[in-house]
């Protein structure tokens, strides 16, 4: 393993970006807690249906399509994590390695035209 | 240094993974539960695994981790009723929880009969992705494109289990709309002054 202080070398930009995502968002929310105007009464702070008292739970059943997006994100995500070992292989010029990869993205663009043609990309 | 570095992230693990069971709203338990993702990935970036690290990110935090929030908004859950089951269920969770146990203690047994020989995140390679590239594109291929398989058939399963047409569903039609004429839709009349048309 390399030394301590390489390996912090190596994760400096990534650190920095954790640094500025974290600065920011912490900063937009002090920012949107001093400057916003604040003037809480229980009125407005209370649950309501269009001027009723809430009829049930904010928790509520809804439509399974997120869930049909949601795994089919997850399926392409995984794809692309083959992806990035593959290079390497690749670039040793294995030429099984390339076709494999190949193969594999055209298993899963035979899954792409399915889920094209049966709608499944498309909201309604 | 390094010491330091793990044992702050296996403590950030552990009580995340504790407050993933601890918390009352599901909806937090996930958040704790992607807390304890990024300080796993953090442990393995310091044993020099990054390419697992990376993945665990991507696929855990950036996939997995909302299908997990989508599935505890989904099952509408009544917490009066969850607790009622508690005892039911007791033997079969106790039964899991020693199973995990004995695991983690198999495993503990064998990290320490080979902490003498020293552990390689990468071996025969420069990076982990490397050494992981030398085996699953060249002795392991059947398996890599099984894996492709196993995502085809995951994807159709997904589309055919949860896939519904709504019927009557109103949808613009953007050539239709621009290809329409003024004499489709407009249509003058001479209407006498008192009469209909």
């Amino acid at each position: 393993m390399d030394s301590i202080q390489s390996q912090v070398a190596d994760y400096l930009p990534i650190a920095i970006f954790l640094v500025i995502a974290a600065a920011l968002s912490v900063g937009f929310i002090l920012a949107s807690a001093v400057f916003a105007p604040s003037n809480p009464d229980p009125e407005k702070l209370s649950a309501y249906e269009c001027g009723f008292n809430a009829f049930d739970d904010a928790r509520m059943k809804f439509d399974v399509r997120f869930y049909l997006v949601a795994i089919l994100f997850i399926i392409f995500d995984l794809e692309v994590a083959f992806l990035f070992p593959w290079i390497f292989e690749v670039a040793a010029g294995n030429q099984a390695a390339f076709w494999s990869m190949m193969a594999f993205l055209g298993v899963l663009t035979v899954g792409f035209v399915y889920e094209w043609r049966r709608g499944a990309l498309e909201w309604e | 240094m390094q010491l330091i570095a793990f044992y702050i992230l296996s403590t950030v693990v552990l009580l995340s993974a504790f407050l993933v069971i601890a918390a009352r709203n599901p909806v937090h338990s996930v958040l704790w539960l992607i807390s304890a993702f990024f300080a796993s990935s953090g442990l393995l970036v310091l044993i020099g695994a990054e390419f697992l690290a990376m993945l665990l990110v991507v696929v855990y935090v950036g996939a997995v981790a909302v299908l997990f929030l989508f599935v505890v908004m989904m099952l509408d859950v009544d917490f009066v009723e969850l607790k009622q089951g508690f005892l039911n269920y007791l033997p079969a969770g106790a039964l899991i929880a020693l199973a995990l146990l004995a695991e983690i203690g198999v495993v503990a047994a064998a990290t320490a009969a080979r902490e003498a020989s020293g552990f390689d995140p990468s071996p025969g390679a420069d990076t982990n992705a490397e050494a992981l590239s030398r085996v699953l594109y060249t002795d392991n291929l059947m398996l890599f494109q099984l894996a492709g398989l196993i995502l085809l058939v995951a994807m159709m399963g997904a589309i055919v289990l949860t896939l519904r047409k709504r019927p009557g569903v109103r949808r613009q039609n953007i050539s239709e709309q621009t290809n329409r004429r003024r004499e489709d839709a407009v249509q003058l009349k001479d209407v006498r002054p008192g009469q209909g048309i």
